[in-house]
């Protein structure tokens, strides 16, 4: 047995999925996390308790959840069949389950980040003339920057390691839904353990590169 | 000329002002937690009082009668933070310009300005510093120069020389009456300290549990 080329299938999905991911939940998360932050309404610890939950639940559950919503049967699943798209047990099902799941650690990173900028910086900024926006996008992300990176490092590595959810909703479809962690786990069921070894050794390697070099960037940073 | 008559309600008591203001100092003098800071908050425009009238120069910033409340970022009032909130991540010079960069209309001359800014306050050499590095009599000036160049129609400055020591506080104290001689606008100041007060004030107020009275009025 060797390690052919279609073996490296799972590690290029992992890792393209891992960067949507990112994208997604940087998109959702940090207007989501600055509102917040600077917020105070009514019922916020309720919001703020079902935001989390995906980080407490067990992935299988968040994996059930969203079967009820776009598998065959699902409300949003029925409608968007009836147009024609089927997400389920693609890989967009594989982004969608390692969403859900990464959210949360990229929205507490963040809310924590925005929370940690002083106030004045922003008052100050709304009397020398600038707006909100303006604001946000030159005082406060900047300001809030390294916490924010801690969070989408954090949300990579979570994407890249989902399993449970990910089984669920898209199976284990070699070739089109097979990220690392199920091609390990289904390496190892069947006997073959070059693949599962060189697999382990990829992600890891990969793994720590990515944490050694945020590490690195992050000291510089604070210089 | 400042017109200001609002009051604020408070979680332990009702912040209630009447100010009016020429191109004069009026030091507004107080025990800590007397509502200055509240006072100068409204005025600049980060809080909205709870009723009442201000006005700047004929223009309205604030009616509640009217429903008028200006945002804080075209209210053409610059604020002396007591703290400084220099931002801490950008250079000395991109603080003193970032207001200029929120102004839409840009003239060519402002660049040049704000480097004659820089000199006049005697902060040129450390253009290219940021925050941390700064002397707490540096930060000030800096603070003071980027409020400045946005030519303001009033100056707020909230306990300026809280952070310094006795020996920058007097240099200081000296140089904002001379600012306040060439930029000929109001400022307002705010200070628990009796000799600041004396010192700088052509109007002094007192002012305890958001109640005010007026202590002293120069020429009169």
């Amino acid at each position: 047995m060797t390690f052919h080329v279609q073996d490296w299938f799972p590690v290029i999905l992992s890792v393209r999925v891992a960067f949507i991911v990112v994208f997604m939940v940087a998109c959702t998360g940090l207007p989501l996390a600055r509102f917040m932050a600077r917020r105070d309404f009514y019922g916020k610890d309720v919001l703020e308790a079902f935001i989390t939950m995906p980080l407490v639940l067990p992935p299988s559950v968040i994996g059930y959840g969203l079967l009820i919503m776009i598998g065959k049967n699902g409300f949003m699943g029925k409608y968007l069949s009836s147009i024609g798209i089927s997400i389920i047990f693609t890989w967009w099902a594989v982004v969608m389950a390692s969403t859900v799941v990464a959210f949360p650690l990229m929205y507490q990173a963040a809310k924590a980040a925005f929370i940690s900028v002083d106030l004045n910086y922003e008052k100050a900024a709304r009397t020398l003339g600038a707006s909100e926006l303006r604001i946000f996008f030159t005082i406060t992300l900047p300001l809030a920057w390294p916490g924010i990176v801690a969070g989408l490092v954090l949300a990579f590595a979570r994407a890249l390691g989902e399993f449970g959810a990910t089984l669920m909703v898209a199976g284990n479809i070699p070739g089109q839904t097979q990220t690392i962690p199920l091609a390990i786990y289904f390496a190892v069921e069947s006997g073959d353990d070059l693949t599962a070894r060189t697999l382990v050794a990829i992600i890891t390697v990969f793994s720590f590169l990515v944490i050694w070099g945020v590490n690195r960037w992050s000291q510089k940073q604070q210089h | 000329m400042l017109q200001a008559r609002f009051s604020k309600n408070l979680w332990n008591f009702k912040l209630d002002t009447g100010l009016e203001l020429d191109n004069q100092i009026l030091v507004l003098w107080g025990p800590s937690g007397a509502g200055k800071t509240t006072l100068l908050h409204c005025l600049a425009g980060l809080v909205s009082p709870s009723e009442g009238f201000i006005s700047l120069n004929k223009r309205i910033l604030y009616s509640s009668v009217d429903r008028i409340n200006i945002p804080a970022r075209h209210r053409s009032i610059a604020y002396l933070f007591q703290d400084y909130a220099l931002f801490p991540h950008i250079t000395v010079q991109e603080n003193v310009y970032y207001g200029l960069k929120c102004q839409k209309r840009r003239d060519a001359n402002s660049r040049l300005n704000s480097m004659q800014l820089l000199d006049s306050f005697g902060v040129k050499h450390l253009m290219h510093r940021y925050p941390r590095q700064l002397s707490g009599g540096e930060k000030q000036r800096v603070a003071l120069a980027r409020a400045l160049a946005v030519k303001p129609q009033l100056l707020l400055l909230d306990e300026p020389f809280s952070a310094l020591d006795k020996e920058n506080k007097i240099i200081l104290r000296q140089e904002i009456k001379m600012l306040h001689n060439q930029w000929k606008i109001p400022f307002l100041l705010v200070t628990h300290d009796e000799e600041d007060a004396s010192f700088l004030g052509d109007v002094v107020v007192g002012i305890d549990q958001g109640a005010m009275r007026e202590i002293k009025r120069a020429g009169a």
